[in-house]
C-alpha cells in the first residue's frame, strides 16, 4: 500500500519539474527579445532594455534562469503581471473561486443527471429509452459548446428572456465578495433577491460546461453498469428473489462506480479547458477568460504562471483519483 | 492444401469487418453523412452558389429563403458583411476536413513511432518518454493548444499544429500498450529468433496487430481537432478573418446573436453534425474492431 503511494507521488516529482520547464520555456520561446515584445508599440530606451532584462534575469545563463524560477515558483512566487502589477499568484487565487463555483455547480448538473441516465439506458438495454438516451448523449459529446452557450443565450436570454446574458449577479446588489464564492456571499449579504439573481446568473454557465462531462458520465455508467449486470453475483441475487430495482441500486450500481468516479475526476482537465470557453462567452471573471484575456494583452508573466498553476492543479487531481482507486481496487496496487 | 478447400474458408478481415460494423446502425448513418460532407469538402468551389468572400453590400444580413425578406439568391440568408452563408459553410467543410486530416496524420505519425520505440525500448528511455508525454497531458489540451498559438502568432496552421501536439501523447500511450502485451507473445519471439531485426519486428511483426484501438483513436481524434480548431478559431486564435472556417465565423457573428439567429445557428450545426457523424463512426469502428467489445 505505502510503495504504491510512494511510487505515485515519486511520478509527481519529475512530470512537476517538466511542467515548470515548459511554463519556463514559453516565454522564452517567444519569437525576438521578450523586454522588446512585452513593452509592445510603446518602445523604451537601451537603459530601460538593460535594466528590465537584469531586472527578469535575462542576461544570465539559462540553467540559472531555471533554477531561479523553479526557486521562485515553490515559494509561491510567479512575478508579477504586466498590466496589473499584481502578483499571479494573488491574482489567480482571487479568480478561482469563480471558477471552482462554476466548475462545482456544472459537475453535479453532470453526476445528477448523467448517472440516473446511465442506469436508466442500462436497464432498459436496447429499448426505446436507452436508444434516446444514449443518442442524446452522443450529441452532447460532440457539442461545440462555445455554439452551445450561443444557442442557449438565444433561446433563453433573447427570446425567453428568463436569464442573464453574462456576469456573476445583477449590479443593483452590492456587498463584499469576501469568499469568491457568490452564491455564499449573496446568502452571507442577507440582501433579498441577491441569492436568486446569482443562481439566475449561474444556470447557463453551469448547463454549457456540465454538457460534456454529462455525456460522458452517462455513457460511462451504461456501459459500466452493462458489464456489472452480467456478473455472476447478480444472477445470484436474482436467484434469491431480490427486487429489481434493489438489485440495480443495492449490487450493480455501487460496483460500477468506480470508473465512474474515475471518469469525474479525470473530467477536470476537460472542466478547466471548457472553462476557457465558457467563461470568455459568458463574461464570468474567471481564471478562464483572465487566461484568455491575458493571451490578448499579452500579459506574458500570467499567461506563464496561469498554465503552470492549471496543469498542477490538475496534477494534484489526478494523483488524488490514481490513489483514491488505489484504496478502491486493491488489483491496481500490485500492478 | 486442396483437400481442406471445401471447408468454409474464414472471410477476409475487410468483409468481417463490415459485417459488425453493419450491425450498428448509427454508425452506417455516420458512415453516410461523412461521405456525403467528404463530397462537399471536394468539391466546394464547383458547388458554392457564390465566391464566399464576395460582399454583397445591398444584401446585408438578410434571413433564409424560408423567412419574410429571404431569397433563393441566398438560400441559409447573408451574414452582417453581405455574404453568402450557404457558401461560407460550403467552403468551410473544406478547412475542417483539411484540420481533420493534417492533425490526425501528424498526431498519429508522430505517436505511433513514439509508442512503438517507447514499447521496445530500454526501461530508462520508455520512462523518460511516458514521463514526456505525462508532462503533456497535465495540461488542458484547449490551453495548452491556446498558449501554443500564442507563441507561434494566430494562423489555421499553427492551430494544427498545436493541436497535433496536444493529441499524440493519447497514440503513444495507446500504441506503447499495444506493443507492451503483443511484445510477448509467441509469434514475436519466433519472428525474432528467426532473425528478424528489430525495424522489421517493430512496423512489420508488431505494428499491424496493435492497429485496431489506434485505428479508433484516429476517429475519436479527427472530431477532436475540428472541435478545437472551430474553437480556436473562435477565441481568434485559429483560422483568421475573412477564411470561412466555421468557428471564425461563430465569432465573427457573436454580436448579431439577438438579431439575426442564422448567422450562429447555421455554423454551429454544420460543426455539430460532422463531429457527430465522426464519433458515430467512431463508436462503430470500435465495436467492429475489437473483439472483446464486439458481441457484448
Amino acid at each position: 500500500m505505502l510503495k504504491y503511494f510512494a511510487s505515485r507521488l515519486l511520478t509527481f516529482i519529475p512530470t512537476f519539474i517538466g511542467v515548470t520547464l515548459i511554463s519556463f520555456a514559453f516565454i522564452r520561446l517567444l519569437p525576438g527579445d521578450p523586454i522588446i515584445v512585452m513593452a509592445g508599440e510603446r518602445g523604451m530606451s537601451p537603459e530601460r532594455h538593460a535594466e528590465l532584462t537584469a531586472q527578469y534575469g535575462f542576461d544570465q545563463p539559462m540553467y540559472v534562469q531555471f533554477w531561479n524560477y523553479l526557486t521562485g515558483v515553490v515559494q509561491g512566487d510567479l512575478g508579477n503581471s504586466f498590466v496589473t502589477k499584481r502578483p499571479v499568484w494573488d491574482e489567480f487565487f482571487a479568480l478561482f473561486p469563480a471558477t471552482l463555483e462554476l466548475s462545482l455547480c456544472a459537475m453535479i448538473f453532470a453526476v445528477a443527471l448523467g448517472l440516473p441516465a446511465g442506469v436508466i439506458a442500462a436497464v432498459n438495454r436496447g429499448k426505446f429509452f436507452d436508444r434516446a438516451l444514449m443518442s442524446t448523449a452522443l450529441i452532447g459529446y460532440s457539442m461545440p459548446i462555445f455554439w452551445w452557450a450561443l444557442l442557449l443565450i438565444i433561446v433563453f436570454s433573447g427570446i425567453l428572456q428568463w436569464t442573464p446574458v453574462s456576469g456573476r449577479i445583477d449590479l443593483v446588489y452590492y456587498f463584499p465578495n469576501a469568499s469568491g464564492f457568490m452564491i455564499y456571499d449573496a446568502i452571507m449579504s442577507g440582501q433579498s433577491g441577491a441569492l436568486w439573481s446569482a443562481i439566475r446568473h449561474l444556470i447557463l454557465p453551469t448547463i454549457v460546461l456540465g454538457t460534456i462531462p454529462l455525456a460522458v458520465i452517462a455513457r460511462q455508467t451504461r456501459s459500466a453498469m452493462l458489464e456489472v449486470l452480467g456478473e455472476d453475483y447478480i444472477r445470484t441475487a436474482r436467484a434469491k428473489g431480490m427486487s429489481p430495482s434493489r438489485i440495480n441500486a443495492v449490487h450493480a450500481l455501487r460496483n460500477a462506480l468506480i470508473p465512474v468516479i474515475t471518469v469525474i475526476g479525470l473530467s477536470v482537465g476537460t472542466l478547466l479547458a471548457g472553462a476557457i470557453l465558457t467563461e470568455t462567452i459568458f463574461s464570468w471573471p474567471g481564471i478562464g477568460k483572465w487566461m484568455v484575456d491575458s493571451i490578448f494583452r499579452r500579459d506574458y508573466p500570467v499567461v506563464q504562471g496561469g498554465l503552470l498553476l492549471i496543469a498542477v492543479m490538475v496534477m494534484i487531481v489526478n494523483l488524488t483519483v490514481d490513489v483514491l482507486y488505489g484504496i478502491i481496487n486493491p488489483k491496481i496496487r500490485k500492478r | 492444401m486442396t483437400e481442406m478447400s471445401n471447408t468454409p474458408s474464414r472471410p477476409s478481415a475487410l468483409r468481417e469487418f463490415w459485417y459488425y460494423f453493419r450491425e450498428n446502425r448509427g454508425a452506417v448513418i455516420g458512415l453516410w453523412v461523412f461521405g456525403a460532407f467528404l463530397i462537399v469538402a471536394a468539391l466546394a468551389p464547383y458547388i458554392a452558389p457564390h465566391d464566399p468572400t464576395m460582399q454583397y453590400r445591398g444584401n446585408i444580413l438578410q434571413p433564409p429563403v424560408w423567412q419574410e425578406g429571404g431569397s433563393w439568391q441566398f438560400p441559409l440568408g447573408t451574414d452582417p458583411l453581405g455574404r453568402d452563408m450557404l457558401s461560407r459553410l460550403i467552403v468551410g467543410a473544406r478547412f475542417s476536413f483539411f484540420v481533420g486530416i493534417v492533425v490526425v496524420s501528424i498526431a498519429s505519425a508522430g505517436g505511433i513511432i513514439i509508442g512503438l520505440l517507447a514499447g521496445f525500448a530500454p526501461q530508462w528511455l520508455d520512462t523518460i518518454i511516458m514521463r514526456l508525454m505525462d508532462i503533456i497531458l497535465a495540461f488542458p489540451s484547449l490551453l495548452l493548444a491556446l498558449v501554443l498559438v500564442a507563441v507561434l502568432g494566430p494562423s489555421l496552421t499553427n492551430a494544427m499544429i498545436a493541436i497535433a501536439i496536444v493529441l499524440q501523447p493519447h497514440y503513444v500511450r495507446l500504441t506503447r500498450a499495444s506493443v507492451m502485451s503483443e511484445r510477448q507473445k509467441d509469434y514475436v519471439t519466433s519472428a525474432r529468433v528467426a532473425g528478424a531485426g528489430l525495424m522489421r519486428l517493430m512496423f512489420i511483426t508488431v505494428l499491424p496487430n496493435c492497429l485496431a484501438p489506434i485505428i479508433v483513436q484516429a476517429a475519436l481524434s479527427f472530431s477532436t481537432a475540428i472541435l478545437d480548431a472551430a474553437a480556436l478559431g473562435f477565441l481568434g486564435m485559429g483560422a483568421q478573418p475573412p477564411t470561412p472556417e466555421w468557428g471564425t465565423m461563430l465569432a465573427e457573428a457573436r454580436e448579431f446573436i439577438l438579431r439575426a439567429w442564422w448567422v450562429v445557428t447555421f455554423p454551429g450545426v454544420a460543426i455539430l453534425i460532422t463531429v457527430l457523424a465522426i464519433n458515430l463512426m467512431g463508436d462503430g469502428l470500435r465495436d467492429a474492431l475489437d473483439p472483446k467489445l464486439k458481441r457484448s
